[in-house]
Parts: structure tokens; sequence; C-alpha cells
């Protein structure tokens, strides 16, 4: 019984979702099931297509992947955005300064560049929460407003294309970076680049860690509880770095992929963080959670919220509703499907009572809140 | 140029400085009484541009300011329904909820206006409303007595906010919920029904914080809120879960917004620096906490769902 | 936001299961004609885009915009010139979409499902498109604002000389500004913004304005902080005022309270103030629309820039009859488009 609830609450959260997204489809006067259909597949209908939402989900498992790994270790990381600008930045500038290494170098130097760049601006929050006593929610909420700045003023004035100077069109972007820097297109005729083995790499790298080496093992004792870890001798202001350092790199990694795996292989800017990141840094929020803050789990999981984005753009396009409607269906979507799992929770416990005994309590109610490390 | 430090500039500063505050009051005192209970509000900038929104439309095709406030403040009432059912009665998790909410605010908020305006045009502005003698006091005047009255209002709210707070039951028995849910409720206090209060007002305030926004500006437009409602989240750390402490983050991060754009328009600060220095409000914010270096908790329960077992 | 029991990954699992289930069945019910956006790759005029049945089928357009279509600015521009094409035309848009993968996505979209023409309506689109243009030689891509094609053969770029208009709008600013000060308001300092700004400050220093002030926000959607920079250039004394891009309407709000008459630039702002808008300079993309189609028909799919101006009538100043504007003004800027057209004016110099 408890089986069948399992399975049909996801099924008419789904359902429940999709109603609203029927009632809107219907308010613009397009037709709902052409709409769904046209959703499934503009998201998983073709090699092509699923290749286009792999290539979609990747800064959603990074940032995702990054998320885990700071929320293990009780930190709270809403500056994915900034993070993955400062990646893209400093990848960027790298390929500018060496474009002429061969491919097999200049690959690795730009990923790495963007691990280092979105490492540092993770950092920064770490370092002001682990010895100034700032929250990190305030710190990284206001580092996303300080690097799109940044990235404007980078964009439009040292790292400008000569070219646009010159003809006075001034569009802030960088010259065309170095084809030895591009990552190669795995599926010929797809999108499918070397990014999408790459973040699959990393969130592993990402499990790995966590779960497998004492950095881990000490960011984990941390999140569960920082007094307990201090008195085991355990350094909680530099976990706190790192933890936000590591999530930042990831982020910063993507920013990276963002670059050179783009159709575009240079950077512009259109003003906004979300022009650039499309929203990545908050997204990848949601993959991550609804992965269980499991590295692993957030594959799978960033490629079903890719493929919402991918699917949704496809539908606007078939058929010709406003394109506002795809991140409201996405919002929608999120809504419905995290409501839905606790409610099948208390169903099962409902139906189950007995499963109480048969479980400890459970462990993360009564485990001190993330934010004391900050007052320790 | 030669003139920017008269007094003119400097008081027409302050008043554009309250102006900018405004909303990130509303909204901050508005997160900042959810996280009292215990809930985490990603959500605040969707609400606030839905309210925005819904605000809008009502003055452009009824031409009731009245009506379009409490329009304004009906939609946050109702998403903080939404937000509580969906937090406090499903249990879900907090942060992707609230993310949740917000992609829906920005998304739907933009398909509404594209549906039924299309076309950006100005409705009728919340009016300034002069105090009377005090208005008339040369600068001091400009800049503290000649708001709107939602201005006025935002900061009326923050003495009422801590009274509500501190030295009324509702209030005892919200921070009781947010700080150990579990004896509260031995002590009969239904989490949920002060977690979904708490909610409810939250929102409504974050519903008021975007109607505050665009009436001042008489117009509407897609992502209106331009991250506000981030940063509101972000002042209620500043303010230290205190009404006096977040109005404190509004005022600074609103008056250094102010001046800066002052500084630019009088050509003070160069236009080659234009985007370094709008980084000014973020960085001064942080800034001001390091040196203030506040060790203060959060509400214990914080983003910590409650079921009794 | 903490560690969750271990069975969340079950609950992943299922909703996997059942998004794919639902999928399918959304698919199974679904129309049984083919998905919209494929129909058109079997259709075979998409392989000879020259045919004389072109007159009669519609010309299928379709465009990728980063603002609303009804923006009273960038994208409205296009989305009317389009629509005041001579021939007929099917136009599909994906408007809004200011994420540049996702722009690209709906771009590669387009040019798969069988349309003619995509116009690519983004200067930071064009990176993107690089790519895509060449895997789709049948298709005639547009890409603007941009004043080169990037050398790809079915690519025909196009730019305004938006500093023409700016410099027109800048000597009827000065012209009616009593005090001589005049304030811009710009998002940030790069692209169309600055060819208009060059213009109008050039336009207006050269008729007598004493002091040109451009205050760039650092953002194109910030309508508050726009606000606020209009606020502010007033108190220092500028009595007319202009801007670029979607957050000036901010600016007009407040030029509005304060009765500064106000200079549009992209689409005719009129409607804005209809009282207090003195003139507007309008993109008029159809003049060369016009000339690409033509140019696709012969046989020719790209590999040229275009470039609306005030001598080919794609750049126009719209004055407003409802303003007040004294004769003097008005022969001002008449000049100033004269002197343009013919040469004797550089609006950038």
């Amino acid at each position: 019984m408890h089986r069948l609830v399992s399975a049909v609450i996801p099924m008419l959260a789904a359902l429940a979702a999709f109603a609203c997204a029927a009632i809107i489809l219907l308010a613009l006067g397009a037709n709902p099931f052409e709409g769904f259909r046209a959703m499934y597949t503009g998201a998983f209908g073709s090699v092509d297509r699923l290749s286009a939402t792999a290539v979609r989900a990747v800064p959603l498992v990074l940032v995702g992947a990054g998320i885990s790994i700071s929320f293990r270790a009780s930190v709270i990381n809403i500056g994915g955005e900034g993070q993955i600008i400062a990646g893209a930045l400093l990848s960027t500038v790298t390929a500018l300064a060496l474009p002429g290494l061969p491919p097999i170098i200049l690959i690795p130097l730009v990923l790495f560049a963007g691990l280092v760049g979105g490492g540092i601006w993770g950092a920064v929050p770490g370092v002001l929460k682990a010895y100034a006593s700032v929250n990190e929610i305030l710190s990284t909420i206001m580092l996303n407003i300080v690097a799109v700045q940044f990235m404007n003023y980078m964009l439009r004035s040292p790292l400008i294309d000569p070219l646009e100077i010159e003809r006075g069109t001034r569009i802030p972007q960088t010259e065309r970076l170095s084809d030895n820097a591009a990552l190669p297109t795995l599926i010929s005729g797809t999108r499918f680049n070397l990014g999408v083995p790459v973040a699959v790499a990393a969130a592993v790298g990402a499990y790995f860690l966590l779960w497998r080496t004492p950095l881990g093992f000490r960011l984990r004792a941390v999140g569960h509880s920082p007094d307990a870890a201090r008195a085991a001798g355990i350094p909680v202001e530099r976990s706190v770095v790192s933890a936000l350092a590591l999530s930042g790199s990831l982020a910063g990694l993507a920013g990276a992929i963002l670059v050179f795996g783009s159709e575009g292989q240079r950077m512009i800017t259109d003003g906004s963080s979300a022009g650039f990141t499309g929203s990545a840094g908050f997204n990848g929020i949601v993959a991550a959670l609804f992965g269980g803050l499991h590295p692993l789990w957030t594959i799978p999981s960033a490629y079903l919220f890719g493929g919402l984005i991918t699917g949704a753009n496809h539908l606007q396009r078939v058929l010709q509703v406003p394109a506002a409607l795809a991140v409201t269906l996405n919002g929608i979507v999120v809504i419905f499907v995290v409501s839905s799992s606790k409610v099948r929770d208390r169903i099962g416990a409902i139906l189950k009572a007995r499963r109480e005994f048969d479980h400890p309590a459970n462990e993360s109610t009564s485990s001190p809140p993330a934010e004391e490390v900050a007052a320790t | 140029m030669s003139d920017f430090f008269t007094a003119t500039v400097l008081f027409s500063t302050l008043a554009a400085g309250i102006r900018l505050s405004t909303p990130f009051l509303f909204a901050g005192l508005g997160e900042m009484i959810g996280q009292k209970s215990g809930v985490l509000n990603l959500g605040v900038e969707g609400v606030m541009l839905l309210s925005a929104f819904f605000a809008y439309w009502t003055a452009l095709s009824t031409g009731s300011l009245w009506l379009a406030v409490l329009v304004g403040m009906l939609v946050g009432l109702l998403m903080g329904v939404v937000y509580g059912l969906i937090t406090v009665v499903f249990h879900a998790e907090q942060g992707i909820s609230g993310i949740g909410i917000f992609l829906f605010g920005l998304g739907f908020s933009d398909l509404m206006f594209q549906e039924n305006v299309g076309t950006p045009k100005f409705t009728s502005k919340l009016p300034s409303v002069d105090i009377p003698l005090l208005s008339d006091i040369p600068h001091v005047g400009v800049a503290f007595f000649q708001h709107s009255a939602m201005t006025y209002t935002a900061f009326v709210m923050v003495p009422l906010v801590m009274i509500l707070l501190r030295r009324t039951t509702f209030g005892t028995n919200i921070r009781a919920v947010g700080e150990n849910p579990e004896s509260a409720d031995s002590l009969g206090v239904s989490v949920a029904r002060m977690r979904f209060s708490a909610i409810v007002i939250g929102n409504t305030l974050a519903g008021v914080a975007g109607t505050a926004l665009v009436l001042e500006l008489g117009i509407f437009q897609p992502n209106l809120t331009a991250g506000r409602g981030f940063i509101a989240i972000a002042l209620v750390y500043f303010g230290a879960w205190r009404a006096p402490g977040v109005m404190a983050g509004a005022l600074l991060y609103g008056l250094v917004e102010a001046t800066v754009i002052t500084w630019k328009a009088l050509g003070i600060i160069p236009r080659s620096l234009s985007d370094i220095s709008a980084m000014a409000p973020a960085v001064i914010t942080i800034g001001a906490l390091v040196i203030l270096a506040r060790r203060v908790k959060p509400p214990a329960a914080l983003t910590q769902p409650f079921s009794r077992h | 936001m903490r560690n969750k029991n271990r069975s969340r990954r079950f609950k992943l699992l299922r909703f996997v299961a059942a998004v794919m289930a639902l999928g399918l069945l959304a698919s199974a019910c679904g129309d049984d004609s083919d998905d919209g956006e494929a129909t058109g790759t079997t259709a075979p005029a998409t392989t000879a885009p020259a045919t004389t049945a072109a007159a009669e089928t519609p010309l299928k357009i379709a465009l990728v915009a980063p603002s609303a279509s009804d923006d009273l600015a960038f994208t409205q521009s296009m989305v009317d010139a389009i629509n005041a094409l001579s021939d007929p035309v099917d136009l599909s848009i994906t408007d809004g979409t200011f994420v540049i993968e996702d722009a690209a996505a709906a771009i590669r979209g387009y040019a798969e499902a069988g349309n003619e023409i995509v116009v690519a309506h983004g200067t930071q689109f064009g990176a993107s498109l690089a790519e895509i243009a060449p895997d789709f030689p049948e298709v005639t891509f547009l890409w603007g604002t941009s004043t080169d094609t990037q050398g790809l053969a079915n690519v025909f770029a196009y730019s305004p000389d938006a500093a023409e208009g700016g410099y027109v709008n800048g000597v009827v600013a000065a012209a009616i500004s009593a005090s001589g000060s005049i304030g811009v308001v710009g998002p940030i300092e790069a692209g169309d913004a600055v060819t208009y700004i060059t213009g109008f400050n050039n336009g207006a220093l050269a008729n007598g304005a004493t002091d040109v002030s451009i205050t760039y926000t650092g953002s194109f959607g910030d309508v508050a902080l726009a606000a606020e920079a209009a606020t502010a250039l007033i108190i220092n004394g500028a009595d007319v005022l202009t801007g670029s891009a979607q957050m000036v309407v901010g600016a007009v709000g407040v030029a509005s309270d304060e009765g500064v008459p106000w200079f549009g630039t992209q689409a005719n702002q009129t409607s804005l103030d209809p009282s207090l808008v003195v003139a507007s300079q309008v993109y008029h993309w159809e003049v060369i629309l016009e000339e690409m189609i033509d140019q696709r028909e012969a046989g020719v799919l790209g590999g040229e820039a275009f470039e609306i101006n005030l001598a080919n009538g794609g750049l126009e100043i719209e004055f407003n009859d409802g303003f007040d504007l004294s004769a003097d003004a008005r022969a001002a800027g008449d000049a100033a488009i004269a002197g343009i057209i013919d040469g004797s004016i550089d609006p950038n110099g």
C-alpha cells in the first residue's frame, strides 16, 4: 500500500502541475496536449534534443554538486551566479593570454582557471563568515551584484574586443577566443560537448570528496555539529572556508564551460547575470535540493530540470505563446513537485505508522542549525 | 559640478535614498517576521513582482490607487497562503519552494503584463503627502517630509513590528516556534498556525513592497524589481532579525545607491567608473557588517520543518 | 535546507518515471500531425529559396529577440518592420529571450523548422550565430545590431547609425533648453546606447548647450534607478532629458512629473507622455529588410552589412505635434537632418 502511494503521489503532483499549466495554456488560446507533447519532444525527443538538454543541464549539475558540498557543511551558498561569472572571467583572461597553447594543454588550463576563479569568489564569503561573522546568505547575494558589475566593467573596458572600439560599435564582448580552448563536440551534429562528461566527473568527484576523503568527513562533521566538530579538533573556520571555496569552484567551472562550450566561443554581457548564466546559480540550488544534496543524485535531477527548460522553450516556439510562459511553468513544476514529496511522506507515515519504530529519531530535526558556525 | 556639496543636492540625495529604501524596508520586515517563525522565504522577489504587476494593472484599469494598494496587498496575502500551504502544511523544502515561487512570480507577472497590457504606459503615481509645517522646513522638509504615504508607512511599520514581536503573545509565540518548536508545541502553541500566520504577514509585506515600488514609478516592466527582493533577504541578516536593524540596512543600501547615482549625475564619479561605483551599495553593506562584527544567532529552527512525532 | 533522509533518491527516481510516463501519455494524446517545429523540414520550398511560388506562399520568418515584442524600443522596432513588409509573411516570434544559450537554441530550432529567414535580433546572439549559420546554408540569417557579417555567406548584418538621430535630438534639445544644461540617462556604457548618446552629446554641444551630463545607471532593467538618475539630473539643473534602453521609462516618468521635455530613441515614445515627448528617433528596419529579401530571392543569401540612416529613410525623427516646439528649434532640427544627409555634418565628430 505504501509503495503504491509512493508511486502515485509524484504522479499526482506532476499531473496537478500539468493541470495548472494546461489552464494557463488554454487561457492563452493554445492546445495543452500539443503543448505537453512539444515540451516532451523538445526536451527528450531526439538525440539532438537529449544533447541540448544535457548541455543546458551542465551548469545545473556543477552548481548543484557545489551546493551539495556547502549545504552538507551547513553553509548556504546563494552566490552561484557571481561564482559562475568569476570563473568565466578568469578562464577568459587565461585564454586571451595564452591563445597559442595546444588544446591538450589549453582546455584543461581554462577549465582549471574557471575552478580557481569561482573558488576565489566562493572563498570570500567563506572568510567573511568564518572570521568576521558575516552571514553567508547576505554576502553571497551582495557578491552576485558585485560580480555582475565587475563583468560589465571588464567586458566593456579592459577585455573588450579591439574591433569593437575600432568600429565604434562598443559591444561589450571579448574577441573570439582561441579555438584551441574550445570544448570539442563529442557527438557530431549535436551540441554534446566535452563539458558534459566534465560536469559528470566533477559531480562524481564531489561525491568522493564528501564521503571518501578526510576533508569531506570534516565538512560533514562541521555541518552536523560545529561544536562537536570543534571538540573533536576539527578546524571549523577553515572547513567553512573550504566548503564555500569548493562550492564556488564548481560554479566557476560551470562558468568556464559556458564560455568555451558555448556556440559563441567568447564572453559577452547583456548587462545582467541571468543573460549569461541562465540563472543557473539559483536553479542549481533546486537541482541540488531535489537530488537530496547528494552530488550523484544531482546529475539526474539537473538533467530533468534542464529538460524542463529546453522543453518549455520548445513549447514556446511551437505554440507561439509568450516566452515568459516557460519560466512560469518552471516555477509551477518546482512548487508542485517539492510539495508532493512531503505529502507522500505524510500519507506514507499514516499508512505505515510502524515505520517510526524501525527508524531512529530523525537526525535533522535534532541537529543544531546551520548558522551556529557563524556564532562560534 | 561645483555645487555638489550644496544643501539642495545633499538633502535631495537623502530623499532619494529614503525613496529607494522603502521597498527594501517593507520586504525586509516581512522576511524577518517569517524567519522569526523559522521559515526562510527565498521567493520574496517573485511575490514583489506579482503584487507590483497586479497593483499596476488595477491602477491602470480602475484609476484608483487605493484599490491598487489593496490588490497589491491581497496578492501578497494570497501568495502567503500558497507559501504557507507549501512549507507548513506540505512541509516542503523551503529553499526549493522559495525559488519555485521566485520563478513563478518572475514568469507569471511578465506573462500577465504581455497579455493584458503589452506596451508600457503610465498610471497615476502615489502622490507626495506633505506633512504640515514640517515639510516647509528648508531642505529638511524635502528630505524627510515630502514622501508618499507608502514611505511613511514603511517607517511606521518598524516600531509596530517591534511591538508585535516583543510585546504581544502572538509575537512571543512566533519567536518561540522559530527558536524551539518542540517546546512551543509541548506548551500548547500550534507551530503550524504560528508559522502560517507569520508567512502570510511576511508575504503581504513583500506584496506591499512591490506595490510601493510600482506605484512610486507609475509604470511596470518585466522584472521591475531588478533583484530588490533578494537584497531584502540579505538585509534581514544585516539587521540581525531586529526591526531597527533591518531599517538601518535598508537605509544604508538605499542611501549609498542614491549617493552613487547622484554623484554620477553631477559628474563627480567619472563615466569610466560607472559600473565599479555601482558595486558600492553591496560592498559597503558587507563592509559595515565586518566592522560591526555582530555575532547574532538566527532563529534556531530556521528552515527546519516541524511535525509531531 | 538540511540533510534529507536517504529515501529521497527513490523519490527522484519515481518522479523521473512519472514525468516520462506523463510525457509519453501527452505525446500519445497530442495531435497526430507532426511536431509544429519540424513540419517545415520536409517541405521542399526550403531547399529552393528563389522560386516563383514565393509570391503566393507567405515568407516564413522567425524572430528571436531579447526583450518583449511590444517594448516600445528595440524589439518592437523589428516586429513593426516585419509586419510592414509588402510581401505576405508568416512570422514566428521568440521574444524576451535574454538568456544567450536559450536564444541560440531558438535560432537553431527555427532554422531546423524550415523558416526561410531567421532574425537574431540581439548583438549578443552574434557569437552563437557564427556557429549556427554554416549548418543551415539554405537559411538566411539576419543579425543586428552589427556592422559586419563575420564573413558568413548566409548572414545579413544590420545596424542603425543611432548617432545621426542622437545628433538631431541633441540639436533640438539644445535649442529648447533655457539653462543650456541637458541630462542623459543610459544603461551601461556599451553598444547602441553609446552610439546614440555620443551623437546626442555632439549635437547638443554644437548648438550651444553648455553642459551635457551623462549618467549610466549600470543596469538595463532597473527602472527605479533610472528614475532617481533623472531626478538627480534635474536637481543639477538639466531642463531637457533623453535616454536609451528599456529602463528609461523610469526617467520619462520623472520628466513627466517635473514638466521636463523628453527625447526618445528606438521607437516613438510619444505615447508615454503626449505633451512632453518632443521627438523620437524611430528605426524603420523595413527599408533594409526589403532589400535583403530581394537579394535572397535573387539567390544571394547573405554576406552584406546594411545600415539604416537618415539618408535611406531607415532612421526617422518623428516630431510630436502635441509638443509646442518653436519654429526655430524645429528648423535647427531639420537643418541638422539635411546636413547629416548631405554629409556636411558628422554626428560622430
